[in-house]
Protein backbone atom coordinates (compact mmCIF):
# COMPACT_ATOMS: atom_id res chain seq x y z
CA UNK A 1 0.00 0.00 0.00
CA UNK A 2 1.37 3.41 -0.90
CA UNK A 3 0.43 5.97 1.66
CA UNK A 4 1.13 9.68 1.48
CA UNK A 5 1.65 11.91 4.51
CA UNK A 6 1.63 15.66 5.09
CA UNK A 7 1.99 17.82 8.17
CA UNK A 8 -1.25 19.36 9.41
CA UNK A 9 0.32 22.09 11.51
CA UNK A 10 3.09 21.30 14.00
CA UNK A 11 1.27 18.70 16.11
CA UNK A 12 -0.77 16.71 13.62
CA UNK A 13 -0.33 14.90 10.33
CA UNK A 14 -2.58 13.64 7.56
CA UNK A 15 -2.08 10.11 6.22
CA UNK A 16 -3.83 9.36 2.93
CA UNK A 17 -4.39 5.73 1.99
CA UNK A 18 -6.56 6.42 -1.04
CA UNK A 19 -9.11 8.81 -2.45
CA UNK A 20 -12.28 6.77 -2.87
CA UNK A 21 -15.33 6.03 -0.76
CA UNK A 22 -14.75 2.35 -0.22
CA UNK A 23 -15.64 0.11 2.70
CA UNK A 24 -12.40 -1.90 2.73
CA UNK A 25 -10.26 1.23 2.44
CA UNK A 26 -12.19 2.91 5.24
CA UNK A 27 -11.83 -0.19 7.42
CA UNK A 28 -8.05 0.00 6.89
CA UNK A 29 -8.11 3.64 8.01
CA UNK A 30 -9.99 2.75 11.19
CA UNK A 31 -7.59 -0.14 11.87
CA UNK A 32 -4.58 2.15 11.37
CA UNK A 33 -6.10 4.83 13.61
CA UNK A 34 -6.76 2.27 16.37
CA UNK A 35 -3.18 0.93 16.13
CA UNK A 36 -1.73 4.45 16.21
CA UNK A 37 -3.72 5.40 19.28
CA UNK A 38 -1.87 2.67 21.19
CA UNK A 39 1.50 4.34 20.52
CA UNK A 40 3.03 6.67 23.03
CA UNK A 41 3.03 10.25 21.86
CA UNK A 42 -0.16 9.84 19.83
CA UNK A 43 -2.96 11.84 21.40
CA UNK A 44 -5.71 10.94 19.00
CA UNK A 45 -6.11 9.41 15.56
CA UNK A 46 -9.14 10.34 13.47
CA UNK A 47 -10.06 8.01 10.63
CA UNK A 48 -11.70 9.74 7.68
CA UNK A 49 -13.04 8.03 4.54
CA UNK A 50 -9.62 7.26 3.15
CA UNK A 51 -7.32 9.16 5.51
CA UNK A 52 -6.15 9.24 9.11
CA UNK A 53 -5.44 12.50 10.91
CA UNK A 54 -2.93 11.83 13.67
CA UNK A 55 -2.67 14.30 16.56
CA UNK A 56 0.66 13.84 18.32
CA UNK A 57 2.71 15.29 21.11
CA UNK A 58 5.93 16.61 19.55
CA UNK A 59 7.62 16.35 22.96
CA UNK A 60 7.18 12.57 22.85
CA UNK A 61 7.36 11.62 19.19
CA UNK A 62 8.10 13.22 15.85
CA UNK A 63 6.61 13.49 12.39
CA UNK A 64 9.35 11.29 10.93
CA UNK A 65 9.09 8.63 13.67
CA UNK A 66 5.35 8.45 13.10
CA UNK A 67 5.73 8.23 9.36
CA UNK A 68 8.09 5.27 9.78
CA UNK A 69 5.69 3.60 12.23
CA UNK A 70 2.78 4.07 9.84
CA UNK A 71 4.73 2.45 7.01
CA UNK A 72 5.33 -0.60 9.22
CA UNK A 73 1.76 -0.79 10.48
CA UNK A 74 0.46 -0.78 6.92
CA UNK A 75 2.55 -3.81 5.99
CA UNK A 76 0.48 -6.04 8.26
CA UNK A 77 -2.89 -7.14 7.01
CA UNK A 78 -5.62 -5.55 9.13
CA UNK A 79 -8.07 -7.70 10.99
CA UNK A 80 -11.54 -7.13 9.61
CA UNK A 81 -13.78 -6.13 12.46
CA UNK A 82 -17.40 -7.25 12.74
CA UNK A 83 -19.91 -4.93 11.09
CA UNK A 84 -21.61 -2.59 13.51
CA UNK A 85 -25.21 -2.12 14.57
CA UNK A 86 -27.99 -1.60 12.05
CA UNK A 87 -30.02 1.55 12.75
CA UNK A 88 -33.44 2.03 11.13
CA UNK A 89 -34.10 5.76 10.87
CA UNK A 90 -37.53 7.20 9.99
CA UNK A 91 -37.33 10.19 7.62
CA UNK A 92 -39.96 12.68 6.52
CA UNK A 93 -38.88 13.68 3.02
CA UNK A 94 -39.96 17.33 2.90
CA UNK A 95 -36.62 19.17 2.90
CA UNK A 96 -36.17 22.63 1.35
CA UNK A 97 -33.79 21.26 -1.31
CA UNK A 98 -35.84 18.18 -2.23
CA UNK A 99 -37.53 19.61 -5.33
CA UNK A 100 -34.43 21.42 -6.58
CA UNK A 101 -32.25 18.35 -6.05
CA UNK A 102 -34.69 16.16 -7.96
CA UNK A 103 -34.69 18.67 -10.79
CA UNK A 104 -30.88 18.91 -10.85
CA UNK A 105 -30.66 15.12 -10.87
CA UNK A 106 -33.26 14.82 -13.61
CA UNK A 107 -35.74 12.68 -11.70
CA UNK A 108 -39.02 12.98 -9.85
CA UNK A 109 -39.18 13.58 -6.11
CA UNK A 110 -40.62 10.09 -5.66
CA UNK A 111 -37.69 8.57 -7.55
CA UNK A 112 -35.21 10.58 -5.48
CA UNK A 113 -36.81 9.47 -2.22
CA UNK A 114 -36.95 5.84 -3.30
CA UNK A 115 -33.30 5.87 -4.38
CA UNK A 116 -32.11 7.60 -1.22
CA UNK A 117 -33.98 5.24 1.09
CA UNK A 118 -32.98 2.06 -0.75
CA UNK A 119 -29.39 1.26 0.32
CA UNK A 120 -28.03 0.18 3.67
CA UNK A 121 -25.38 2.84 4.25
CA UNK A 122 -22.14 2.45 6.18
CA UNK A 123 -20.99 4.95 8.82
CA UNK A 124 -17.60 5.89 7.39
CA UNK A 125 -16.80 8.37 10.15
CA UNK A 126 -18.34 10.66 12.73
CA UNK A 127 -17.21 14.25 12.61
CA UNK A 128 -17.97 17.86 11.72
CA UNK A 129 -20.06 18.39 14.89
CA UNK A 130 -20.92 15.98 17.73
CA UNK A 131 -22.84 13.01 16.40
CA UNK A 132 -22.66 13.84 12.67
CA UNK A 133 -22.18 10.54 10.82
CA UNK A 134 -20.88 10.50 7.27
CA UNK A 135 -22.88 7.80 5.51
CA UNK A 136 -22.31 6.24 2.12
CA UNK A 137 -21.82 5.33 -0.52
CA UNK A 138 -24.72 7.23 -2.03
CA UNK A 139 -26.10 5.81 -5.33
CA UNK A 140 -24.21 7.44 -8.20
CA UNK A 141 -27.48 8.80 -9.62
CA UNK A 142 -27.80 11.04 -6.53
CA UNK A 143 -24.40 12.71 -6.66
CA UNK A 144 -24.58 16.49 -6.45
CA UNK A 145 -21.75 18.88 -5.56
CA UNK A 146 -22.07 20.77 -2.26
CA UNK A 147 -24.12 23.95 -2.39
CA UNK A 148 -22.03 26.84 -3.65
CA UNK A 149 -23.03 29.02 -0.72
CA UNK A 150 -23.44 27.02 2.50
CA UNK A 151 -26.52 27.74 4.63
CA UNK A 152 -25.73 29.55 7.88
CA UNK A 153 -28.44 27.59 9.67
CA UNK A 154 -29.46 23.99 9.05
CA UNK A 155 -32.07 22.63 11.50
CA UNK A 156 -31.20 19.65 13.71
CA UNK A 157 -32.44 16.36 12.27
CA UNK A 158 -32.00 17.43 8.63
CA UNK A 159 -31.21 14.53 6.31
CA UNK A 160 -28.92 15.70 3.54
CA UNK A 161 -26.75 14.64 0.61
CA UNK A 162 -23.51 15.90 -0.97
CA UNK A 163 -21.26 14.13 -3.44
CA UNK A 164 -21.26 10.41 -2.65
CA UNK A 165 -22.30 11.10 0.93
CA UNK A 166 -25.45 11.35 2.96
CA UNK A 167 -25.87 12.33 6.59
CA UNK A 168 -28.06 13.70 9.36
CA UNK A 169 -27.35 17.07 11.00
CA UNK A 170 -27.48 16.32 14.76
CA UNK A 171 -27.54 19.99 15.83
CA UNK A 172 -28.52 23.31 14.31
CA UNK A 173 -25.33 24.31 12.48
CA UNK A 174 -24.18 25.89 9.25
CA UNK A 175 -24.02 23.40 6.39
CA UNK A 176 -23.45 23.09 2.67
CA UNK A 177 -25.32 19.86 1.90
CA UNK A 178 -28.68 19.51 0.13
CA UNK A 179 -31.52 19.04 2.60
CA UNK A 180 -33.89 16.27 1.53
CA UNK A 181 -35.83 15.62 4.73
CA UNK A 182 -35.73 15.30 8.50
CA UNK A 183 -35.82 12.77 11.30
CA UNK A 184 -36.79 13.15 14.94
CA UNK A 185 -34.35 10.46 16.08
CA UNK A 186 -31.61 12.12 18.19
CA UNK A 187 -28.09 11.62 16.83
CA UNK A 188 -26.21 13.51 19.57
CA UNK A 189 -26.43 11.84 22.99
CA UNK A 190 -24.75 14.30 25.35
CA UNK A 191 -25.01 12.10 28.42
CA UNK A 192 -23.36 9.09 26.77
CA UNK A 193 -19.67 8.49 26.20
CA UNK A 194 -19.22 8.36 23.26
CA UNK A 195 -21.93 10.99 22.77
CA UNK A 196 -22.96 9.79 19.31
CA UNK A 197 -25.78 7.36 18.39
CA UNK A 198 -23.96 6.29 15.22
CA UNK A 199 -20.47 4.80 15.44
CA UNK A 200 -17.98 4.15 12.66
CA UNK A 201 -18.76 0.77 11.08
CA UNK A 202 -22.47 0.93 11.99
CA UNK A 203 -25.07 0.60 9.21
CA UNK A 204 -28.04 2.85 8.53
CA UNK A 205 -31.28 2.31 6.64
CA UNK A 206 -33.67 5.21 6.04
CA UNK A 207 -37.43 4.61 6.12
CA UNK A 208 -39.66 7.23 4.46
CA UNK A 209 -42.63 8.19 6.62
CA UNK A 210 -45.53 10.50 5.95
CA UNK A 211 -44.13 11.68 2.63
CA UNK A 212 -46.56 14.29 1.33
CA UNK B 1 -7.43 26.79 55.79
CA UNK B 2 -10.02 24.15 56.42
CA UNK B 3 -10.96 22.07 53.41
CA UNK B 4 -14.42 22.60 52.02
CA UNK B 5 -16.98 20.08 53.15
CA UNK B 6 -17.52 17.22 50.77
CA UNK B 7 -20.14 18.02 48.17
CA UNK B 8 -20.05 21.75 48.84
CA UNK B 9 -18.28 24.18 46.59
CA UNK B 10 -17.11 27.27 48.38
CA UNK B 11 -18.06 30.38 46.42
CA UNK B 12 -15.19 32.72 45.79
CA UNK B 13 -16.50 35.23 43.27
CA UNK B 14 -19.92 36.60 42.47
CA UNK B 15 -20.64 37.79 38.95
CA UNK B 16 -22.09 41.32 39.12
CA UNK B 17 -21.79 41.97 35.38
CA UNK B 18 -21.04 39.06 33.09
CA UNK B 19 -19.35 40.82 30.16
CA UNK B 20 -20.32 40.13 26.58
CA UNK B 21 -19.26 36.49 26.27
CA UNK B 22 -17.54 35.10 29.35
CA UNK B 23 -17.08 31.33 29.58
CA UNK B 24 -15.13 28.88 31.71
CA UNK B 25 -12.35 27.26 29.68
CA UNK B 26 -9.32 25.06 30.23
CA UNK B 27 -6.75 23.58 27.84
CA UNK B 28 -9.42 21.60 26.04
CA UNK B 29 -11.13 18.30 25.52
CA UNK B 30 -8.83 16.16 23.38
CA UNK B 31 -9.57 12.62 22.28
CA UNK B 32 -13.18 13.03 21.15
CA UNK B 33 -12.82 14.39 17.64
CA UNK B 34 -13.80 10.97 16.30
CA UNK B 35 -17.29 11.55 17.71
CA UNK B 36 -17.42 15.02 16.26
CA UNK B 37 -16.50 16.77 19.52
CA UNK B 38 -13.98 19.58 19.03
CA UNK B 39 -11.12 20.20 21.46
CA UNK B 40 -12.62 23.52 22.66
CA UNK B 41 -10.70 25.12 25.55
CA UNK B 42 -9.09 28.55 25.56
CA UNK B 43 -8.71 30.24 22.18
CA UNK B 44 -5.43 31.72 23.50
CA UNK B 45 -4.05 28.67 25.30
CA UNK B 46 -0.84 30.40 26.28
CA UNK B 47 -2.67 33.25 28.03
CA UNK B 48 -4.85 30.78 29.96
CA UNK B 49 -1.84 28.67 30.98
CA UNK B 50 0.09 31.79 32.04
CA UNK B 51 -2.86 33.10 34.06
CA UNK B 52 -2.94 29.81 35.92
CA UNK B 53 0.79 29.67 36.59
CA UNK B 54 0.72 33.26 37.90
CA UNK B 55 -1.59 32.20 40.72
CA UNK B 56 0.14 28.87 41.39
CA UNK B 57 -2.34 26.64 39.54
CA UNK B 58 -1.61 23.80 37.14
CA UNK B 59 -1.53 25.19 33.60
CA UNK B 60 -4.81 23.57 32.61
CA UNK B 61 -6.96 24.66 35.57
CA UNK B 62 -10.40 26.06 34.74
CA UNK B 63 -10.37 29.86 34.28
CA UNK B 64 -12.48 32.53 32.58
CA UNK B 65 -12.23 33.54 28.94
CA UNK B 66 -13.80 36.96 28.32
CA UNK B 67 -14.42 38.15 24.78
CA UNK B 68 -14.46 41.89 23.98
CA UNK B 69 -15.50 43.08 27.44
CA UNK B 70 -14.59 41.90 30.90
CA UNK B 71 -16.96 41.01 33.74
CA UNK B 72 -17.35 42.66 37.13
CA UNK B 73 -16.52 40.14 39.83
CA UNK B 74 -17.02 40.61 43.57
CA UNK B 75 -14.67 38.64 45.87
CA UNK B 76 -16.68 36.74 48.50
CA UNK B 77 -13.45 35.73 50.21
CA UNK B 78 -9.83 36.79 49.85
CA UNK B 79 -8.33 35.33 46.69
CA UNK B 80 -5.50 35.62 44.24
CA UNK B 81 -6.30 36.39 40.62
CA UNK B 82 -4.38 37.06 37.42
CA UNK B 83 -5.52 38.68 34.17
CA UNK B 84 -3.72 37.86 30.92
CA UNK B 85 -4.24 38.06 27.16
CA UNK B 86 -6.09 41.09 25.81
CA UNK B 87 -5.90 44.43 27.62
CA UNK B 88 -9.40 45.42 28.74
CA UNK B 89 -7.93 47.73 31.43
CA UNK B 90 -8.41 45.55 34.52
CA UNK B 91 -9.01 47.34 37.83
CA UNK B 92 -9.47 46.34 41.47
CA UNK B 93 -11.80 48.68 43.34
CA UNK B 94 -11.29 51.19 40.53
CA UNK B 95 -7.49 51.19 40.60
CA UNK B 96 -5.68 49.84 37.57
CA UNK B 97 -3.87 46.54 38.05
CA UNK B 98 -1.11 45.12 35.89
CA UNK B 99 -1.75 42.37 33.33
CA UNK B 100 0.22 39.09 33.50
CA UNK B 101 0.62 39.49 37.26
CA UNK B 102 -0.82 37.73 40.31
CA UNK B 103 -3.01 40.23 42.21
CA UNK B 104 -4.50 39.89 45.70
CA UNK B 105 -8.23 40.50 45.86
CA UNK B 106 -9.52 41.10 49.40
CA UNK B 107 -12.97 39.95 50.48
CA UNK B 108 -15.40 42.59 49.17
CA UNK B 109 -12.93 43.67 46.48
CA UNK B 110 -14.18 44.16 42.94
CA UNK B 111 -12.35 43.12 39.80
CA UNK B 112 -13.74 45.07 36.86
CA UNK B 113 -12.63 46.35 33.48
CA UNK B 114 -12.52 49.96 32.31
CA UNK B 115 -12.57 49.22 28.58
CA UNK B 116 -10.86 47.40 25.78
CA UNK B 117 -7.50 48.82 24.74
CA UNK B 118 -6.24 45.94 22.61
CA UNK B 119 -6.90 42.31 21.79
CA UNK B 120 -10.07 40.24 21.73
CA UNK B 121 -9.95 37.83 24.68
CA UNK B 122 -8.69 38.16 28.22
CA UNK B 123 -8.29 35.39 30.76
CA UNK B 124 -8.94 35.52 34.50
CA UNK B 125 -7.55 32.83 36.76
CA UNK B 126 -8.15 32.31 40.48
CA UNK B 127 -5.80 30.47 42.81
CA UNK B 128 -7.27 26.99 43.25
CA UNK B 129 -8.91 27.11 39.80
CA UNK B 130 -12.63 27.45 39.17
CA UNK B 131 -15.15 24.76 39.94
CA UNK B 132 -16.82 23.67 36.72
CA UNK B 133 -19.07 21.01 35.33
CA UNK B 134 -16.89 18.67 33.36
CA UNK B 135 -18.01 17.08 30.12
CA UNK B 136 -15.91 14.33 28.54
CA UNK B 137 -13.10 15.03 31.02
CA UNK B 138 -12.83 18.79 30.42
CA UNK B 139 -14.17 21.93 32.07
CA UNK B 140 -14.29 23.82 28.74
CA UNK B 141 -17.60 25.36 27.84
CA UNK B 142 -18.82 24.16 24.44
CA UNK B 143 -21.72 26.49 23.72
CA UNK B 144 -23.02 24.66 20.65
CA UNK B 145 -24.15 21.74 22.81
CA UNK B 146 -24.41 23.66 26.11
CA UNK B 147 -21.95 21.42 27.92
CA UNK B 148 -19.01 21.95 30.29
CA UNK B 149 -17.94 25.01 32.25
CA UNK B 150 -20.73 26.89 34.03
CA UNK B 151 -23.84 24.85 33.18
CA UNK B 152 -22.70 24.84 29.56
CA UNK B 153 -23.40 28.56 29.14
CA UNK B 154 -21.90 32.03 29.30
CA UNK B 155 -21.81 33.67 32.72
CA UNK B 156 -24.77 35.75 33.85
CA UNK B 157 -25.19 38.38 36.55
CA UNK B 158 -25.76 36.72 39.91
CA UNK B 159 -23.76 33.56 39.18
CA UNK B 160 -21.47 32.42 41.99
CA UNK B 161 -18.15 30.88 41.03
CA UNK B 162 -16.63 28.25 43.29
CA UNK B 163 -13.09 27.02 43.65
CA UNK B 164 -12.13 23.75 41.98
CA UNK B 165 -9.59 23.01 44.73
CA UNK B 166 -8.49 24.78 47.90
CA UNK B 167 -6.21 27.69 46.96
CA UNK B 168 -2.54 27.01 47.72
CA UNK B 169 -1.62 28.98 50.88
CA UNK B 170 -0.12 31.43 51.49
CA UNK B 171 -1.49 33.47 48.58
CA UNK B 172 1.55 35.00 46.94
CA UNK B 173 0.70 38.09 44.91
CA UNK B 174 3.10 39.75 42.50
CA UNK B 175 4.23 36.79 40.41
CA UNK B 176 4.81 38.22 36.95
CA UNK B 177 5.50 37.17 33.38
CA UNK B 178 8.11 39.44 31.83
CA UNK B 179 7.03 41.40 28.75
CA UNK B 180 9.58 39.67 26.49
CA UNK B 181 7.98 36.30 27.32
CA UNK B 182 4.46 37.34 26.32
CA UNK B 183 3.06 36.71 22.83
CA UNK B 184 3.75 39.56 20.44
CA UNK B 185 0.07 40.48 19.98
CA UNK B 186 -0.73 42.78 17.08
CA UNK B 187 -3.72 43.91 15.02
CA UNK B 188 -1.82 42.80 11.93
CA UNK B 189 0.24 39.75 12.82
CA UNK B 190 2.21 37.54 10.46
CA UNK B 191 1.18 34.08 11.62
CA UNK B 192 3.68 31.22 11.39
CA UNK B 193 2.11 28.53 9.25
CA UNK B 194 3.03 25.20 7.69
CA UNK B 195 2.27 24.18 4.12
CA UNK B 196 -0.92 22.11 4.21
CA UNK B 197 -1.87 18.81 2.57
CA UNK B 198 -3.72 20.46 -0.30
CA UNK B 199 -1.39 23.39 -0.90
CA UNK B 200 -0.39 21.89 -4.23
CA UNK B 201 -3.99 22.27 -5.40
CA UNK B 202 -3.65 26.06 -5.33
CA UNK B 203 -3.13 27.58 -8.75
CA UNK B 204 0.42 28.84 -9.30
CA UNK B 205 -0.67 32.45 -8.87
CA UNK B 206 -2.70 31.70 -5.75
CA UNK B 207 0.23 29.85 -4.21
CA UNK B 208 2.29 33.00 -4.03
CA UNK B 209 -0.70 35.19 -3.12
CA UNK B 210 -1.56 32.97 -0.13
CA UNK B 211 1.80 33.72 1.47
CA UNK B 212 2.08 37.37 0.46
CA UNK B 213 -1.41 38.77 0.83
CA UNK B 214 -2.95 40.33 3.87
CA UNK B 215 -6.36 38.96 4.85
CA UNK B 216 -9.03 40.72 6.87
CA UNK B 217 -10.88 38.95 9.66
CA UNK B 218 -14.55 39.16 8.61
CA UNK B 219 -17.61 39.64 10.82
CA UNK B 220 -18.03 35.89 10.64
CA UNK B 221 -15.45 35.15 13.35
CA UNK B 222 -16.16 33.19 16.50
CA UNK B 223 -14.80 30.34 18.61
CA UNK B 224 -15.37 27.91 15.70
CA UNK B 225 -13.27 29.82 13.24
CA UNK B 226 -12.61 33.04 11.34
CA UNK B 227 -13.79 33.57 7.80
CA UNK B 228 -11.10 35.66 6.12
CA UNK B 229 -11.51 38.18 3.32
CA UNK B 230 -8.83 38.99 0.81
CA UNK B 231 -7.73 38.16 -2.67
CA UNK B 232 -9.65 35.24 -4.13
CA UNK B 233 -7.62 32.03 -4.01
CA UNK B 234 -8.14 29.33 -6.61
CA UNK B 235 -7.82 25.59 -6.19
CA UNK B 236 -7.97 23.02 -8.92
CA UNK B 237 -8.90 19.35 -8.91
CA UNK B 238 -11.87 17.27 -7.93
CA UNK B 239 -13.89 17.52 -4.72
CA UNK B 240 -12.11 16.03 -1.73
CA UNK B 241 -13.37 13.47 0.74
CA UNK B 242 -13.76 14.88 4.24
CA UNK B 243 -10.71 14.59 6.48
CA UNK B 244 -10.08 15.05 10.19
CA UNK B 245 -9.20 18.65 11.02
CA UNK B 246 -7.30 20.56 13.66
CA UNK B 247 -7.32 24.07 15.11
CA UNK B 248 -5.10 26.30 12.98
CA UNK B 249 -6.01 24.57 9.72
CA UNK B 250 -6.86 27.03 6.95
CA UNK B 251 -9.56 25.65 4.67
CA UNK B 252 -10.45 27.04 1.29
CA UNK B 253 -14.16 26.69 0.48
CA UNK B 254 -15.52 26.95 -3.04
CA UNK B 255 -15.89 30.74 -2.86
CA UNK B 256 -12.10 31.16 -2.53
CA UNK B 257 -12.14 32.98 0.83
CA UNK B 258 -10.22 31.02 3.49
CA UNK B 259 -11.46 29.91 6.90
CA UNK B 260 -9.06 29.66 9.85
CA UNK B 261 -10.28 26.99 12.25
CA UNK B 262 -10.20 27.81 15.97
CA UNK B 263 -10.90 26.01 19.28
CA UNK B 264 -14.51 24.90 18.66
CA UNK B 265 -13.77 23.93 15.05
CA UNK B 266 -15.66 21.35 13.05
CA UNK B 267 -13.72 18.12 13.43
CA UNK B 268 -14.02 17.03 9.80
CA UNK B 269 -14.46 18.80 6.52
CA UNK B 270 -14.02 18.39 2.81
CA UNK B 271 -12.54 21.71 1.71
CA UNK B 272 -8.86 21.80 0.76
CA UNK B 273 -6.54 22.61 3.67
CA UNK B 274 -3.96 24.90 2.10
CA UNK B 275 -1.91 25.62 5.22
CA UNK B 276 -2.06 25.37 9.00
CA UNK B 277 -1.19 28.01 11.59
CA UNK B 278 1.23 26.73 14.24
CA UNK B 279 0.40 26.23 17.90
CA UNK B 280 2.73 29.07 18.94
CA UNK B 281 1.00 31.48 16.53
CA UNK B 282 -2.60 30.62 17.44
CA UNK B 283 -2.61 32.94 20.48
CA UNK B 284 -1.92 35.84 18.08
CA UNK B 285 -4.90 34.79 15.97
CA UNK B 286 -7.09 34.39 19.07
CA UNK B 287 -6.62 38.09 19.85
CA UNK B 288 -7.91 39.33 16.47
CA UNK B 289 -11.26 41.01 15.91
CA UNK B 290 -13.29 41.57 12.75
CA UNK B 291 -11.48 44.25 10.75
CA UNK B 292 -8.02 43.21 11.95
CA UNK B 293 -5.67 41.80 9.35
CA UNK B 294 -3.33 38.84 9.21
CA UNK B 295 -0.84 37.25 6.88
CA UNK B 296 0.90 33.89 6.81
CA UNK B 297 4.64 33.24 7.09
CA UNK B 298 5.98 29.84 6.13
CA UNK B 299 7.91 27.86 8.76
CA UNK B 300 9.08 24.27 8.96
CA UNK B 301 7.49 21.75 11.32
CA UNK B 302 10.63 21.52 13.45
CA UNK B 303 11.03 25.30 13.69
CA UNK B 304 7.39 25.62 14.68
CA UNK B 305 7.77 22.99 17.38
CA UNK B 306 10.89 24.74 18.65
CA UNK B 307 9.03 28.07 18.85
CA UNK B 308 6.17 26.49 20.79
CA UNK B 309 8.67 24.92 23.21
CA UNK B 310 10.44 28.26 23.72
CA UNK B 311 7.10 30.05 24.24
CA UNK B 312 5.91 27.63 26.91
CA UNK B 313 9.33 27.38 28.61
CA UNK B 314 8.82 31.07 29.32
CA UNK B 315 6.19 30.04 31.88
CA UNK B 316 9.00 28.57 33.99
CA UNK B 317 10.42 32.06 34.35
CA UNK B 318 7.38 33.29 36.24
CA UNK B 319 8.77 34.63 39.49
Amino acid sequence: MTERTWPLGDAAMLVELGSRIDTALNARCHALAAALEKRSGVREAFAGYSTVTVHYDPERTSYSALRAAIGKLLQTKPRVGPSGRLHRIPVTYDGPDLAESAQLLGMTIAELVALHAKPIYRVFMVGFVPGFAYLGPLPAALNLPRRRVPRTHVPAGSVAIAGEQTGIYPLPTPGGWHLLGRTSMPMFLPDNDPPSLLQPGDRVKFHPIGTP
Amino acid sequence: MSPTRAGLVESVLRVEKPGLLTTIQDLGRPGHRKFGVPPSGAMDRFALAAANRLVGNPEGAAALECALTGPTLLALQPCLVAVTGADFTPTVNGAKIPLWTGVYLPAGGRLSFAGRRSGARCYISVAGGLAASRWLASASTYLLVEKGGFEGRTLEAGDSLGLGAPAPRPLIAGRHLARRLRPDYSREPALDAIVGPHHARLSRASRSVAWKASFEVSRDADRMGFRLEGPQLEVTGSELLSIGLTAGAVQLPIGGQPILLMADHQTAGGYPVILAVTRAALPLAAQLLPGDRLSFREVSVTDAQQRWRAQWLGLDEIA
